[in-house]
């Protein structure tokens, strides 16, 4: 595609309203170096948000998003939750689709681009929280790993159930008390970003939503590997401050202070993804 | 291989293009001797299909693995296996999504861990063709025909036909992608034949030769955009309306589940031009003694038909081929002489049954008798038949 479907018929202009006419003017398409930077002066892709004030799901959506290399011609798939309710606000081609079934409907939308497009870039990219990527998505998630299909999967790890009203997920970690395990969570936090690595991802990074710059860097090395080589995994700290009891603007607090010894940095790249990065690197575009 | 090879005139394995009609109804066609998994890959053969996303489950993976061979021959354009039916179900929709024509094939229980996907189907208005090869759903396990599945299927949103043998397998799996894909259609197809008796019995079928085949599918012409980044996108979802618990998201998805019903609905003149109408009507035109049909039922209430004949009692076949629209209209007029309405069919709940009672309730005075019924890969001699018309009707046995 070009940008051009993004423009407004002139005849329009002048009855649309700001935001979207912002879209047209400052927004930055088709630049392929696109930086973190932008989201002091350029308009979004995420048009505000539905979530709650505070959550550093929409914090971290809005890194991804101005992260993307090519948003123009990115699809993403997302699941059933938090995350379903920021998707009507961005201004790409987006799908809900099931509960679960995110990294399955991502393989059949990258395979047919591939096939009806075959001279053109398509990212396609799953974000989903970790219900949808560890519980119940589990078996697709990873089975699009084992088929080596070339899609980005971004798991946004609230270690909880937050959109049902705070369950225990698979991510939540050992101990926690949330409803459906009034006990306390009786096993431990699934590794998810080490099961993307022996399930075949090229590239599993974990970290928290906590640094901008970190979390576009992930997600542009993740696209170009995923474009050239196979599936990338992003597994990205963004905790519930309502199921944790914080306030609104304890979130970045809580990502950067707290739980370090389950946050500790973790990242695999593949020989041939470090080798692909690094033409990357020179090329300027990380 | 590429979609690049592609002409106007010809699709990328080298096939002439021709319109739906001239395959159906004009091309010379030759005698073969098929089962239905064979013939389900020559009709995929003449369809130019850009996907498909297949399963193993007895008894349609022949069928699934036929297609595969049309992809490693060039025919159709990208073709895996998937995980589960459904994570394929899914695999498949985003194909459809993604603006290819989509086939996938599937029985019984696969059908039934599927199911979530299927009115997801209907709503995301998906055209994707699902052959569904009908098996036993049972504990124990049970791999035989029965199409208890069907009922499973009827609320989905998904067309439905249902098709009585080789020949109609091949000629309905041509005409389902031509009708599903009709822009004031666009919904999902479900070609259905009951397992085995269809999927695995050789029988003469007239093909048209192999060199031709439809047209390719124009995603630009879909109710929605597909998700290729090629269009504005669709707003699916893009509303935040559609998911806040007020009067306008409610009446929102209502009127969409009003539509996808409409769509379905839609494609009943579609259907009645390509499949030479929803119904089928054999034997005597004035019989009191009516049996309605699909699938391999309709196949022995004609051989009862033929056996009642024998004993100058009339009596006549009511076939219907589409199940999703219902042919209201058809299943009337075809049941005015009746008195007596038998509905045979292979499964244990008589979901036909239910659809004509609920069809023709307050317009006709005939009495419905869901009878013979058999399940679990029971099959259904005509004696079966012919005892339900003597201990229910007037008409005397030899």
């Amino acid at each position: 595609m070009s940008v051009d479907i993004y423009k407004i018929n002139p005849e329009f202009r002048d009855i649309m309203p700001k935001d979207i006419l912002d879209l047209e003017d400052n927004a930055t398409w088709g630049q392929e170096k696109r930086t973190i930077q932008d989201l002091t002066d350029k308009k979004e892709l995420l048009e505000e948000h539905s979530l709650c004030a505070g959550c550093p799901e929409a914090a971290a959506l809005r890194y991804v998003l101005t992260a993307l290399p090519k948003p123009e011609d990115t699809i993403i798939v997302n699941s059933t939750g938090c995350t379903s309710l920021m998707f009507p606000h961005i201004a790409l081609h987006t799908v809900h689709s099931l509960f679960g079934n995110q990294n399955a409907v991502a393989s059949g939308i990258k395979r047919a681009l591939e096939w009806r497009f075959p001279d053109k870039v398509k990212d396609v990219m799953v974000l989903a929280g970790d219900g949808a990527t560890i519980d119940i998505g589990l078996d697709y998630t990873l089975q699009s790993f084992f088929r080596q299909e070339k899609i980005t999967t971004i798991c946004f790890d609230n270690e909880v159930y937050a959109n049902t009203g705070g369950q225990e997920s698979g991510s939540t970690p050992k101990g926690h008390v949330f409803k459906m395990a009034p006990k306390g969570k009786v096993f431990d936090k699934v590794p998810m970003w080490e099961l993307a690595v022996t399930s075949g991802c090229q590239y599993s990074i974990k970290l928290t939503a906590s640094a901008p710059k970190a979390v576009a860097r992930a997600v542009r090395e993740a696209v170009y590997i995923a474009r050239e080589l196979g599936p990338t995994y992003i597994h990205l700290y963004t905790p519930c401050i309502l199921e944790i009891g914080l306030s609104a603007s304890e979130g970045l607090w809580e990502m950067k202070e707290q739980d370090k010894d389950r946050f500790v940095s973790f990242k695999y790249v593949s020989p041939e993804a470090e080798a692909l990065l690094k033409e990357r690197k020179k090329e300027g575009l990380l | 291989m590429s979609i690049k090879d592609m002409t106007k005139e010809k699709n990328w394995s080298g096939q002439k293009l021709v319109s739906t009609d001239y395959l159906l109804f004009e091309a010379p066609r030759e005698k073969h001797f098929m089962t239905g998994s064979e013939v389900t890959k020559e009709a995929i053969k003449r369809c130019t299909v850009d996907a498909s996303v297949s399963y193993p489950i007895t008894p349609q993976s022949e069928a699934a693995h036929l297609i595969g061979e049309l992809w490693a021959e060039g025919y159709v354009g990208m073709y895996f296996r998937g995980e589960n039916e459904f994570g394929v179900m899914s695999e498949v929709a985003g194909c459809a999504m993604a603006g290819a024509r989509t086939v996938t094939t599937t029985s019984g229980p696969g059908t039934l861990r599927a199911m979530e996907n299927f009115p997801m189907w209907s709503g995301t208005r998906i055209p994707v063709q699902l052959i569904l090869m009908a098996r036993g759903i049972n504990s124990p396990l049970t791999i035989q025909p029965d199409n208890l599945e069907v009922t499973f299927m009827l609320e989905t949103g998904c067309m439905i036909w249902y098709a009585e043998n080789v020949q109609e397998l091949f000629d309905m799996t041509i005409a389902a992608f031509t009708v599903a894909e009709m822009p004031d259609v666009h919904v999902p197809i479900v070609t259905v034949v009951d397992g085995f008796f269809v999927s695995h019995t050789r029988e003469a079928v007239m093909l048209p030769a192999d060199d031709i085949a439809l047209h390719p599918y124009d995603p630009y012409a879909a109710p929605l955009p597909p998700i290729d980044s090629e269009m504005p996108p669709g707003r699916f979802l893009r509303d935040p309306f559609v998911m806040k618990s007020n009067y306008i998201s409610y009446a929102t998805h209502a009127s969409w589940q009003w539509e996808v019903r409409s769509a379905v609905d839609r494609s009943r003149p579609y259907a009645r031009h390509y499949l030479n109408g929803l119904a089928h009507v054999t034997g005597d035109e004035d019989a009191e003694i009516v049996f309605v049909a699909c699938g391999t039922a309709s196949n022995q209430a004609k051989e009862a038909h033929r056996e009642l004949a024998k004993q100058g009692i009339k009596s006549k076949v009511v076939k219907l081929r589409t199940i999703r629209p219902f042919p209201h209209e058809e299943l009337l007029a075809a049941t005015k002489s009746a008195k007596y309405i038998f509905v045979p069919e292979f499964n244990i709940v008589g979901w036909l049954d239910k659809e004509v009672t609920q069809s023709l309730y307050g317009k006709s005075e005939a009495k419905i008798i869901g009878r013979p019924r058999v399940a679990g890969g029971m099959s259904m001699p005509v004696e079966s038949i012919l005892q339900e018309v003597f201990e229910n009707t007037n008409a005397k046995g030899a």
